[in-house]
């Protein structure tokens, strides 16, 4: 049993919409996007192209972050992080699937400044689903679902894009 | 076999190469390929085992190991200990009770150098469920984790192990690292593994080993992709295995012109310390074939890696959170 989700190309466009208007306000040349993996690297790239940013959009693997390593594990396949520039004095885009609990945010707010001093960093989801652990909140967000505690919505990818629903309802 | 493993397969302590099977030490492999890009970031450390206490717990002195397990600790953020148990005298206690009192003090992992083979075995078995222990080396029998540094190494360069000629040349009986690359290098399925030595070097078992041997460096070294060359202990040579070191390195020291019958493209590896001069020539171990120091560096990601893997086996999965 799985609600009707909805599809990805038009919650994109609105994601564009809303980051246009970000890289507006903060200046364009001193916007990175990075994406979160996986499901945060496939839209960065998405974005990057449909925005015409220059270079190449980065990447971050927060497994190595994680603060759950002693309850779940290592993951099977941990990707290397990628940030194409220095993040001294940018605005670092963090670019995720779900923001659900917050913690992943938190885990890569903490990569990011490994990194570097970013001058800000900016938070764009395509889904924003209630349930925060941490304060933390999206500055751009294409949808807002709610979903019962035990289910789980990710994108799949990278092509095509779509949403689906793990797990029963509890 | 199954004390390293948990029922799941995962890794709970890392005592030996032999056994495992190739996708888990290919899983290991690929964290270690992860953690080799923490080195570039500006703060070279990932808080992965923050708060987690791990004891170098070393009955034999070894500088260069210990430090690179300490570095591999530090940049995970754990607390980090160092008990050199050659220097100071255990005063009566039996080992089984100092490992209890140092797991007292809340240790997560015991790193251990014991010039004993099995000894971290020994102690893997004596540990309290949840401690992991990691052999750093235990006397002629593993050293697994040198061992993964160097099929590490190998892969960076040489890509997939099957077309590869690798030829191990030296003391290959009294050699914990040669046991350990030859497992781990047969489970990987590389095309052919060699080992290179008089046969006063050899162990009786070797073929048993699946390897082929060779007692001529010449025929040893054709076409090899990479050559290893393996420390000689000096007491080797009053023990009457061997008449002298020029007599060694005229016989199996490597050299540029022992290598030409080699690959082109062969790399030439070292565990270290380099005894020159005896199993190898300064220009070769100095030259561009030579990746003896980045099989150093690249140490640190492989036991970051196995660390990590070892204290992050978890009883059951809970779903990522987002």
């Amino acid at each position: 049993m799985s609600a009707k989700l909805p599809d990805v190309p038009p919650l994109l466009d609105r994601l564009a919409a809303g980051l246009e208007a970000l890289l507006a306000d903060e200046g364009r040349g001193r916007c990175t996007l990075v994406g979160i993996h996986s499901g945060g690297v496939w839209l960065a790239e998405a974005l990057h192209q449909r925005l015409g940013l220059a270079g190449a959009p980065g990447a971050l693997d927060i497994a190595f972050y994680r603060d759950d390593l002693a309850r779940s594990g290592m993951q099977a396949r941990v990707r290397p992080s990628r940030l194409p520039l220095t993040v001294d004095d940018r605005v670092v885009i963090l670019v995720d699937d779900v923001l659900y609990t917050g913690r992943t945010v938190r885990a890569a707010l903490n990569e990011v400044f490994d990194y570097g001093r970013p001058a800000a960093v900016r938070l764009a989801v395509l889904v924003d689903r209630p349930g925060r652990e941490l304060p933390i909140a999206a500055d751009v967000a294409a949808t807002r679902l709610e979903l019962p505690a035990g289910q789980r919505v990710k994108l799949q990818g990278p092509a095509p894009l779509r949403l689906v629903l793990e797990g029963g309802a509890p | 076999m199954s004390l390293q493993l948990d029922a799941d397969g995962r890794l709970r302590h890392f005592l030996t190469t032999e056994g495992l099977p190739r996708a888990l030490l290919t899983h290991i492999l690929d964290t270690a390929e992860s953690f080799s890009g923490v080195i570039g970031k500006s703060v070279k450390k990932v808080p992965l085992l923050r708060g987690r206490t791990v004891i170098n717990l070393f009955f034999e002195s070894s500088t260069r190991t210990r430090t690179t397990f300490e570095l591999a600790a530090k940049r995970l953020s754990a607390d980090v200990l160092n008990v050199n148990v050659a220097t100071t005298t255990i005063k009566g206690e039996s080992l089984v009770d100092m490992l209890h009192n140092l797991e007292a003090m809340q240790a997560d992992m015991f790193v251990v150098r014991h010039a004993e083979s099995g000894a971290a075995e020994y102690i893997a078995r004596h540990v309290q469920p949840g401690v992991a222990v990691l052999n750093a080396g235990d006397g002629w029998h593993a050293h697994p984790t040198q061992a993964m540094l160097d099929v590490f190494t190998i892969r960076r360069h040489k890509g997939a192990f099957e077309p590869l000629t690798v030829s191990i040349v030296g003391d290959i009986r009294h050699s914990r690292v040669a046991r350990s690359q030859i497992h781990a290098l047969n489970a990987l399925g590389t095309g052919e593994v060699r080992v290179v030595a008089p046969r006063t070097l050899l162990p009786r078992d070797v073929e048993g080993l699946g390897v082929r041997v060779h007692h001529d460096l010449d025929s040893g070294l054709r076409d090899a992709d990479v050559v290893i060359g393996l420390r000689l202990q000096r007491e080797r040579m009053q023990g009457a295995l061997l008449p002298s070191e020029s007599e060694y390195y005229r016989r199996y020291g490597l050299s540029e012109a022992r290598l030409a019958v080699a690959h082109p493209e062969a790399i030439v590896m070292h565990p270290g310390p380099i005894n020159r001069g005896v199993e190898i020539d300064s220009d070769l171990a100095d030259g561009p074939r030579s990746v003896i120091l980045e099989q150093v560096t690249n140490g640190i990601a492989v036991r970051m890696a196995v660390m990590s893997l070892v204290l992050g086996v978890a009883p059951e999965s809970t779903p990522e959170a987002t």
